[in-house]
């Protein structure tokens, strides 16, 4: 119930803001917000939730954006199928890896997920005629329903951060369901879940594919937006600075992934006034986020409402 | 050149490439061994190595030396530096919380170093000149052979100082059982701190041996690291001599790739392999899944 | 739900402090820049922001602009293109400038060209891929030369000393890919032929099983297209392999820190740049010699640091945009028209002749073929100008 209540102002309040915010700039920019908060919000449920970690979702995002982006311009199909197409294709290509790459746990998944990305940079860098190899592609349309096209930043934002919400009543149904407890038997001890009767392989499994197809569609967003995609996009570096927005948000919880989103993507345009130094004042936040809230921005929100309710109830023991 | 010359090449090519993965590579152990995270300014390190090495003969002009150890030795201190201010005072992390205070270290450590050392690339000449031994008709490069020796030297360093000596017996005990190693009086602590000044130490000396050969800007780290954590890990994490072998093979593979197959695909190649050994050996090569499982994380 | 509401002034708090950021509308005339002054192509951004805070400087030193400071706005894209979107949108909607010199990489102006239309701001990029302005879009031009034009002018360097037969050997980002497909392009109407056509991971730190290959094959000479610091890392495998052909550069290879760094590898070197490289040895009647010696020695004196051709193409920029203004006044749709019908505007990169069908002014006679010669640059003509001489006093 309190999740809803949560949610019904989270609603208000993201669906209002393009009344007060106008500028295109500052729309934009929460454009990427929400793309990449797709993301991380799947990714938190991959990496907070079933403690899977991932070095490799830059891959499912260039997918998607590759998919529906060449099957709009090469094949001129709708981009509303391409979307489809995108989650569907990456889904797939989730699952037929899945199974050995999630067999691996800690650092050695880190590595077999990274090298999976590497190889899907690598793929698109190198199938010139297909992709148009290191140098990208452009000129990809816009989703449009019917004489509408969601041109301009205000548009596109409706539509992303509709997408927001929808997937985030669906991760909060799955997290308090069965699904979700199960999952975190898994993050716990995973032997112990399986002793207990989970079917481990079979939740992360399920968890990683729709991880991967929720990023796919974040990366159809991208590529229908910007309308020029490269593969320097969807690197490694996008696949650690994705885990690094869920961390830094919290990591066991949703709107943590949102909030870590929210901070990195907007980070670099308020260092825009510091020039060189831009790099310096990005890590140190980085550092004391992490060494004073090791639970993250999600955690410091916590640990201020324990501070607010303690001052009203006295609590026995801290 | 004829067929058995040319593969020759290759192969030689193949070892200098991977000679520099796995002294990138060796660096991840110690650190990895001793708190179980993967220390991911590894790369900046070694960046830290070579261009403290180029300011040292191209500025300073000391001889290569009398260099060297300078430059490793304040890259050290710089590791536990890094280590104290950031690591040291934290209660009871979690490894990816200590990992993500590594991602932001060497975020700062590249930003303090493009301010010190500039944006464009430095470079170092060869120790020994650059006159190319011939073998048989394949080539390879005196500054390789300073790499590869730099790699053994380290190698039987690090075999001597944890299986001789009683602070490498304490290192080793923290790796195994840090509670068990606290109850028997080891600072876990302090062998924390120094297991950061060995890895940044080996980073530094990979950093100084491979500049001449690859040129130095202060962005190179990211990606040597990524290379040396492939190595790492197909080795099998917390394994020198796997790391060895396994940037060796890293690097041969590429090599090959790049000769036989297609230069395009030659990392995706390489990688397949990885990926394809995990599959088969979770533990990488010279590691184990059951002492893989025992870990934190 | 206590979460949500900070979450949501956390949300209020960084709006309103984009917000405070901003500056109301003054007197100065204000001009962007997005340059990739961090990150993978940082080595360009340096160089063009410097050329960019320089000409601010020395314009406001002179009065300004009809009695108007000039203010650049420098934005970093840190070579990421949705920073690139991100920071071309700030500089049009936020800071009203009436143009936007850069972005320096080809993927971050390719991501920006529908914005620039879009908003219909003009836009001068300083990337050089020929995608950028082809095909043409209203508000986009260039100012590098053409990589068409640099591919042509090595084969005709190459068909000129009789070799037909080139290995060609490229990085696998978007410079490297952008020099293959060109010299791909225009090899069979030249009558050259591709014998190998290998690729390497521009970071990677030695090329010796691609040059095993070339070395096999029966090619005459290696065209290499890419920039730091695999171009060096070539030049010493190819000594290393004791490969003699001839190596040829792409302009890529404008900074004489690279030929210094090639050593005793990098001797020979022949590849098309801007004459900036070589204006010492250019005759005293060559029409950009002035504007040349004049931006080298400026920009040396004021950064302690030598020129490259790459600070070039932002100092070719942003003349191009404050004659404009000089002439039209600051209105975006005369700049871009002004811009569009500029027509012998002397700047670094060559002799700029735009039209509604090249926004990219410059032909191949922009390039001049440049050869490292005891570790610096000199212009082939000069060079072989004298050694005709020296072969004439021989046979008095």
């Amino acid at each position: 119930m309190k999740h809803y209540i949560s949610l019904a102002f989270f609603i208000v309040v993201v669906m209002g803001l393009p009344m007060i915010v106008r500028n295109p700039y500052y729309v934009g920019t929460l454009v990427f917000v929400g793309i990449y908060s797709l993301i991380t919000i799947s990714l938190s449920l991959l990496l907070g939730y079933a403690g899977q970690i991932s070095l490799g979702h830059a891959a499912f995002y260039g997918i998607g954006a590759y998919t529906s982006g060449l099957l709009a311009t090469r094949c001129h199909l709708s981009p509303w199928i391409g979307l489809v197409c995108a989650a569907v294709v990456a889904g797939v290509l989730a699952y037929s890896i899945g199974r050995p790459v999630l067999k691996l746990r800690g650092h050695y998944l880190a590595m077999a997920t990274l090298g999976f990305g590497e190889i899907v940079y690598i793929f698109l860098n190198s199938t010139v005629e297909l992709t148009g190899g290191p140098s990208g592609f452009g000129q990809i349309p816009r989703f449009a329903v019917g004489a509408f096209s969601f041109k301009n930043d205000t548009r596109f934002y409706y539509l992303v951060w509709v997408t927001v919400i929808i997937l985030l009543v669906l991760v909060l149904n799955v997290i308090n369901s069965r699904i979700g407890r199960a999952l975190r038997s898994i993050h716990g001890s995973e032997t112990a879940a399986n002793t207990m009767g989970v079917n481990t392989a079979s939740y992360k499994m399920q968890v990683f594919v729709f991880s991967a197809a929720v990023s796919s569609i974040a990366g159809a967003y991208y590529a229908h937006y910007v309308t020029f995609v490269s593969p320097a996009t969807f690197d490694a570096n996008t696949s650690i600075l994705l885990v690094t927005m869920v961390i830094i948000g919290g990591m066991s919880n949703v709107w943590g992934a949102i909030l870590g989103a929210l901070l990195l993507g907007t980070l670099p345009e308020y260092l825009r006034t510091f020039g060189d130094y831009d790099i310096l004042i990005y890590g140190a936040i980085m550092l004391i986020i992490m060494m004073f809230a090791p639970e993250g921005l999600a955690g410091i929100a916590a640990a201020v409402k324990r501070k607010f309710e303690g001052t009203l109830v006295p609590r026995a023991a801290a | 050149m004829d067929a058995l010359a040319i593969t020759l090449q290759y192969v030689f090519t193949g070892v200098a490439i991977g000679s520099i993965y796995a002294m990138v590579g060796l660096g991840f152990n110690i650190i990895y061994n001793c708190t179980g995270i993967i220390n991911f300014a590894q790369g900046e390190f070694v960046m830290l190595g070579g261009m403290f090495m180029v300011t040292l003969t191209t500025v300073w002009k000391l001889p290569v030396g009398i260099a060297f150890p300078i430059a490793v030795l304040l890259v050290v201190l710089v590791g536990i530096g890094f280590e104290r201010i950031a690591i040291h005072p934290l209660k009871n992390p979690s490894v990816l919380v200590l990992i993500m205070i590594t991602i932001a270290g060497s975020i700062l450590i590249k930003g303090l170093a493009m301010f010190a050392w500039g944006k464009e690339a430095r470079y170092l000449p060869h120790f020994s000149g650059e006159t190319p031994i011939n073998i048989m008709g394949a080539t390879i490069l005196p500054q390789t052979l300073w790499v590869l020796a730099s790699l053994l030297t380290v190698v039987v360093g690090l075999a001597y100082f944890f299986n001789r000596t009683l602070i490498g017996k304490a290192m080793r005990a923290c790796a195994h059982n840090p509670d068990a190693a606290r109850l028997v009086g080891i600072s876990v602590k302090q062998m924390v701190t120094l297991s950061f000044g060995l890895s940044s130490g080996i980073g530094a000396i990979a950093g100084v041996v491979i500049t001449p050969i690859i040129l130095m800007d202060y962005q190179r780290g990211a990606m040597l690291a990524l290379k040396g954590f492939g190595a790492a890990i197909l080795g099998g994490l917390g394994s020198a001599p796997g790391a060895v072998l396994a940037g060796l093979l890293i690097g041969i593979l590429e090599s090959l790739g790049a000769g036989y197959i297609s230069s395009h695909y030659k990392d995706a190649i390489a990688l397949i392999v990885l990926l394809g050994v995990l599959f088969v050996r979770p533990g990488g090569l010279l590691g184990s899944a059951d002492v893989q499982r025992l870990k934190k994380f | 739900m206590k979460k949500v509401l900070i979450l949501t002034t956390i949300l209020c708090l960084m709006l309103s402090g984009l917000g405070f950021a901003a500056e109301p509308a003054g007197e100065p005339i204000k001009i962007g820049a997005v340059f990739s002054v961090t990150g993978k192509a940082s080595w360009l951004g340096e160089p063009e922001r410097n050329t960019a805070k320089m000409i601010e400087a020395e314009v406001n030193a002179a009065g300004g602009i009809n009695g108007r400071p000039i203010e650049v706005i420098v934005e970093d894209d840190a070579g990421v293109e949705a920073n690139a979107v991100n920071a071309v949108k700030k500089l049009v909607t936020k800071d009203n400038v009436i143009a936007i010199v850069g972005p320096s990489v080809t993927g971050a102006s390719l991501a920006v060209k529908p914005i620039a239309e879009e908003f219909g701001v003009p836009l001068i990029s300083c990337a050089a891929a020929e995608s950028i302005v082809n095909p043409v879009a209203k508000w986009v031009f260039k100012t590098p030369q053409k990589d068409s034009d640099c591919a042509i002018r090595i084969f005709e360097y190459m068909k000129s000393k009789g070799l037909t037969k080139v290995a060609i050997i490229t990085s696998t980002d978007a410079f490297g890919d952008n020099g293959r497909k060109q010299l791909k392009a225009h090899a069979p109407q030249m009558g050259i032929e591709i014998a190998a056509d290998e690729t390497y991971g521009p970071a990677d730190t030695d090329m010796t099983a691609q040059l095993t290959k070339i070395k096999a094959s029966d090619a005459q000479a290696v065209i290499n297209w890419s920039v730091v610091p695999a171009q060096v890392t070539v030049s010493k495998n190819m000594r290393q392999l004791g490969m003699t052909i001839p190596l040829y550069q792409s302009h890529g290879f404008g900074n004489v820190k690279y030929a210094q760094a090639s050593g005793e590898a990098g001797e020979g070197i022949i590849f098309p740049a801007g004459r900036l490289l070589v204006v010492d040895t250019l005759a005293d009647d060559n029409p950009q010699k002035a504007v040349l010696a004049k931006y080298k020695s400026d920009y040396e004196s004021k950064f302690n640091d030598q020129v490259s051709t790459f600070g070039g193409h932002a100092y070719d920029a942003l003349w191009l945009v404050i004659n404009a203004i000089k002439e039209v006044g600051p209105d975006k749709a005369k700049i871009r028209d002004y811009v569009e019908n500029t027509k012998g505007f002397v700047g670094t990169g060559g002799i700029f002749n735009f039209s509604p069908e090249d926004h990219c002014g410059l032909d191949k006679t922009a390039f001049e073929m440049i050869i490292v010669k005891d570790s610096k640059f000199v212009a082939l003509s000069a060079v072989e100008k004298s050694a005709a001489q020296v072969i004439m006093i021989q046979e008095d």
